[in-house]
């Protein structure tokens, strides 16, 4: 007898339940890339405004690499983390490796670039029409950056939302970092892998399908809080 | 000013979000072990047994058996659970554990398609039913990852005096995955696979496969436990690491192993040595 196509009818059994495993794993996901997301912004729209705004030997360069960056292969920045994090390297001692700070750690250098990158390129657009009315009022680089990166807030909302969707979309990262423990490390992507590896075919499907919706969720809060503020917005 | 704020939550966000109880650490063993133990459900069934026993919660991180030993060489576990004898006791004389300890057993079986080109379905003799995959040239998936069932696959493929993995015929597909993975490939491409029959019975996308060949002597699959050395590693949990390795290897951890059951049939059978056992008290 074949298995049917999805497994919604335990996936939702699941939902409806209340269960417990897989809303930690929920839960844990979400901590997770939206730690990493914060992080990463924190770090990346900074970053990207400075370039966007300063002039200097070998710009070019850095842009080129900051946009090449945005293509990091997630198991080639698991296997860094883990080198690093790992008892036997340089910051085995913090005794990090297969933690969920491990997991925040990878996720946040894999969407660093693409977070500094994309708002270098907003920034930078809105600088050119801005510039003449900087240079008028004589207002230093700090000011320049902080006005520059409120103004384009709402462009910088979608380029956050970027950064999510690839953070809560890679495995090959956190497997490695994290190691899939149960109830510790497991995450969504890691739980549909373990669940196609064991063959749970459907399952594995309906828990993408939750992971998707999850993904929409958080993209249509965004929608709303950047609808709501544009109509609040002077 | 507003951005003044923004940025003060994505502070507080972030500290937060490193300093929630999910993230703490507590009364906690790793256990570098294998995919088959991971899949089976075999640890889903023991591991809360032993935490109601001792307040130790055990993070597995599931591996080939190959990774497993190297993860506890690089110290980034406290105890390694595997299958493949000559490289486990190469990890002690080598320094990195401190002991190993049978565990149980199970038997490896050639898992096969319902058409089975080779013709060898229903045989005991896995020799024969190798070499004649090799004859007929029958697609077969290695796991190709040196996990224990790899390197048990390899053994058998030189006791038959055949060696696929370095002439890399096109019949001979190594995946280098984990068994889940394996017998997924080997389903599509009608392929046969050797698998422990662990993850073979808990394997929920069977398909047209079917076992081929089992019963043979040589299909033996032993377990065996260890404690990352501490004097090679000092953060290794000692204490509670050795706590584990002495609960599975006791008269309960054994029954706990005994009584794991898919379908009334039992999938480890364990075999630790009594007089270990009771050293271990």
């Amino acid at each position: 007898m074949r298995a049917p196509f999805l497994d919604f009818a335990s996936a939702i059994q699941l939902l409806i339940n209340g269960d417990a495993t897989l809303g930690a794993i929920v839960k844990l996901s979400l901590l997770v890339t939206l730690s990493a997301t914060a992080l990463a912004a924190l770090i990346g729209m900074p970053l990207g405004a400075l370039v966007a705004l300063t002039r200097f030997k070998g710009r070019s360069a850095v842009i080129v690499i900051l946009n090449g960056l945005m293509g990091l292969p997630p198991v080639v920045v698991g296997l860094l983390v883990f080198l690093t994090l790992s008892r036997s390297g340089p910051l085995g001692t913090l005794g990090l490796l297969f933690t969920p700070t491990a997991m925040v750690a990878a996720q946040a250098i894999l969407i660093t670039p693409i977070i500094a990158a994309l708002s270098r390129q907003v920034i930078e657009d809105l600088w050119t029409e801005y510039e003449p009315e900087f240079a008028a009022l004589h207002i230093g680089t700090r000011q320049r950056i902080t006005a520059l990166l409120w103004d384009s807030r709402f462009s910088l909302i979608t380029i956050l939302l970027a950064g999510f969707g690839r953070a809560a979309a890679e495995v090959g990262a956190v497997m490695i970092v994290g190691g899939n423990i149960d109830g510790f490390t497991r995450v969504m992507t890691t739980s549909i892998a373990l669940e196609t590896s064991k063959g749970n075919l459907p399952l594995a499907l309906s828990l993408g399908m939750i992971l998707i919706a999850i993904i929409m969720i958080v993209n249509a809060l965004a929608w709303s809080v950047r609808q709501w503020a544009e109509r609040h917005a002077g | 000013m507003a951005l003044n704020h923004i940025r003060k939550a994505v502070v507080v966000i972030a500290l937060l979000a490193l300093a929630s109880p999910a993230f703490a650490q507590d009364k906690s063993i790793v256990v570098a072990s294998t995919t088959s133990t991971q899949d089976s459900g075999l640890f889903g069934h023991i591991l809360p047994l032993f935490k109601a026993k001792t307040g130790i919660d055990v993070k597995v991180v599931a591996q080939g058996t190959g990774q497993a030993l190297d993860t506890g060489r690089r110290g980034d576990a406290d105890v390694v659970f595997v299958h493949a004898k000559s490289q486990e006791e190469k990890f002690v004389t080598d320094g990195f554990g401190v002991q190993r300890f049978d565990v149980m057993y199970n038997d490896f079986v050639l898992i096969g398609p319902k058409s089975d080109p080779a013709k060898i379905t229903g045989s005991k003799d896995i020799n024969a039913g190798l070499k004649a995959i090799n004859t007929t040239q029958s697609p077969f998936v290695s796991r190709g990852d040196k996990s224990g069932t790899h390197a048990a696959e390899l053994a058998l493929w030189k006791a038959a005096e055949l060696n696929p993995a370095t002439s890399k015929p096109t019949w001979y597909r190594e995946i280098g995955q984990g068994m889940g993975a394996a017998l997924n490939t080997a389903g599509s491409m009608n392929a046969y696979v050797l698998a422990d029959r662990g993850t073979w019975i808990s394997f929920k996308n069977k398909g047209d496969l079917g076992i081929a060949v089992e019963g043979d002597k040589k299909l033996f699959n032993q377990y065996g436990i260890m404690l990352v050395n501490p004097a090679k590693h000092p953060q290794v949990k000692k204490d509670l690491g050795q706590a584990f390795v002495d609960w599975v290897i006791s008269a309960e951890g054994q029954n706990a192993i005994r009584s794991y059951k898919i379908d009334g049939q039992q999938l480890f059978f364990p075999n630790a040595d009594q007089a270990a056992m009771k050293k271990a008290g």
